[in-house]
């Protein structure tokens, strides 16, 4: 039998989702020879290959091209997991929600201190992604399957989370793993 | 005539006093019935409705339903458990509940419940309210975005010649915890720590203090709420910190 594949993302995360993917030590060892890396940064392949068991996701949507790679993974992958808490509620990239977009541009590119004297401009090369009136938690734009909370996940949560789910075994939850912060 | 009234929780046979609210009857049984609002000494309030039981059948509120004579209360149920869970969820959508910047974070009993009926994530979408940040007084910070109208501060907290601190201000959806004007400057240290202590989330802050119990010393971090044997790891660290 093939070994599941999995693939993993960071939407408006800070990656420490994915240093906690690391944190499970000397695991990682057994998670390679359990599991096959597909589009992740873990091994830096930029896109899907072929169809996933288990896509994660970190981050939540705050821009149009989160949105467009949360649907890309969600087409993709059999199982989807928010791993964190920006993709469960938006975490901290979500304390803009309550300030207008506009101020929220003109505070970063145009009044805040440290930008520079007569270079103040707002980015609007076509190229860039369109910031989203807010940032969405990722089962607010597509179906989840699993949810991992922690700022970051503690690392034998989402062990246990990913043993199970390849070996379609409970999931054991243990209270010292759940945790928001 | 005997004043001790019998009932079953889940089946097991209970007595309590008579004039005992079912919460606290539970209690003295050594059953843990989830609850928020609820402050032992006080008159309850029956906001939160976190502690609904089914008595008789019925869905009613433990902490302001007196104990009567052969009662069946169910307690520990798969629907009273969704139930409780859906009241928590609510809280956490419809303010803006950022537990890895909040203060209060390991010390928070919504925090708490909700590690204890083991949400992941909650079902309804998120609110994002804009709602306010008052740190005009000098001892407390008071964040409107946690606050979760369980009118605790405004039940527990009066001055020596007992006068309301706190009030509530407006009504429906725009109902806010008012620190009293006339008052504030009466709010001392010790009423701010009372104040930071009473309020189950992080609402209510003592200014200057910050983050002061590292990750793991918690009062939630090993044990759940409700569990005996975390209450009494607490009473012997808070030993430790007064000594």
């Amino acid at each position: 039998m093939s070994k599941p594949v999995i693939a993993t993302a960071s939407l408006a995360g800070c990656f420490g989702c994915h240093m906690s993917i690391l944190d499970i030590d000397e695991r990682i060892l057994d998670l390679i020879e359990l599991v096959e890396f597909n589009k992740s940064p873990v091994d830096d392949i930029k896109s899907f290959h072929k169809i996933c068991d288990i896509g994660i996701i970190e981050g939540g949507c705050c821009n149009s091209e989160n949105i467009h790679v949360l649907k890309d993974f969600r087409k993709n992958c059999k199982l989807l997991v928010s791993l964190g808490e920006c993709a469960i509620m938006g975490g901290l990239p979500a304390l803009r929600n309550g300030i207008p977009i506009q101020e929220c541009l003109n505070e970063a590119y145009l009044d805040g201190l440290t930008v520079e004297k007569g270079n103040k401009i707002i980015p609007n090369d076509n190229e860039l992604p369109m910031i989203l009136d807010k940032v969405y938690p990722c089962h607010e734009v597509v179906k989840i399957d699993y949810f991992l909370p922690g700022c970051p996940p503690n690392a034998d949560l989402i062990w246990d989370a990913l043993v199970s789910i390849i070996k379609g075994t409970p999931m054991k939850l243990a209270y010292e793993t759940i945790k928001y912060d | 005539m005997s004043t001790k009234i019998n009932f079953t929780i889940d089946g097991k046979n209970c007595s309590a006093d008579k004039g005992m609210f079912v919460l606290g009857a539970a209690q003295k049984n050594g059953i843990y019935i989830p609850s928020l609002c609820n402050i032992e000494g006080l008159a309850p309030r029956g906001s939160c409705r976190v502690c609904t039981v089914k008595i008789n059948g019925k869905l009613m509120v433990a902490c302001s339903t007196p104990v009567a004579e052969g009662m069946k209360i169910e307690n520990e149920t798969e629907e009273l458990h969704d139930l409780r869970k859906q009241i928590i969820e609510l809280l956490f959508v419809e303010g803006n509940h950022l537990c890895p910047s909040c203060e209060k974070s390991g010390n928070c009993e919504l925090q708490a419940l909700a590690y204890r009926l083991k949400i992941m994530a909650p079902r309804y979408p998120y609110q994002f309210p804009v709602r306010e940040i008052d740190a005009s007084n000098p001892k407390l910070i008071k964040d409107h975005n946690r606050c979760i109208l369980c009118k605790r501060c405004i039940r527990a907290i009066q001055t020596d010649d007992g006068k309301n601190l706190f009030a509530f201000k407006q009504r429906g959806c725009k109902l806010t915890i008012n620190i009293e004007p006339s008052t504030s400057a009466a709010i001392t240290d010790e009423i701010a720590t009372k104040a930071a202590k009473i309020c189950p989330v992080g609402a209510l802050l003592k200014k200057e203090v910050g983050f002061v119990q590292p990750i793991g010393h918690r009062l939630y971090d090993h044990l759940p709420i409700g569990n005996t044997a975390s209450l009494n790891i607490i009473s012997s660290r808070e030993k430790d910190t007064n000594t």
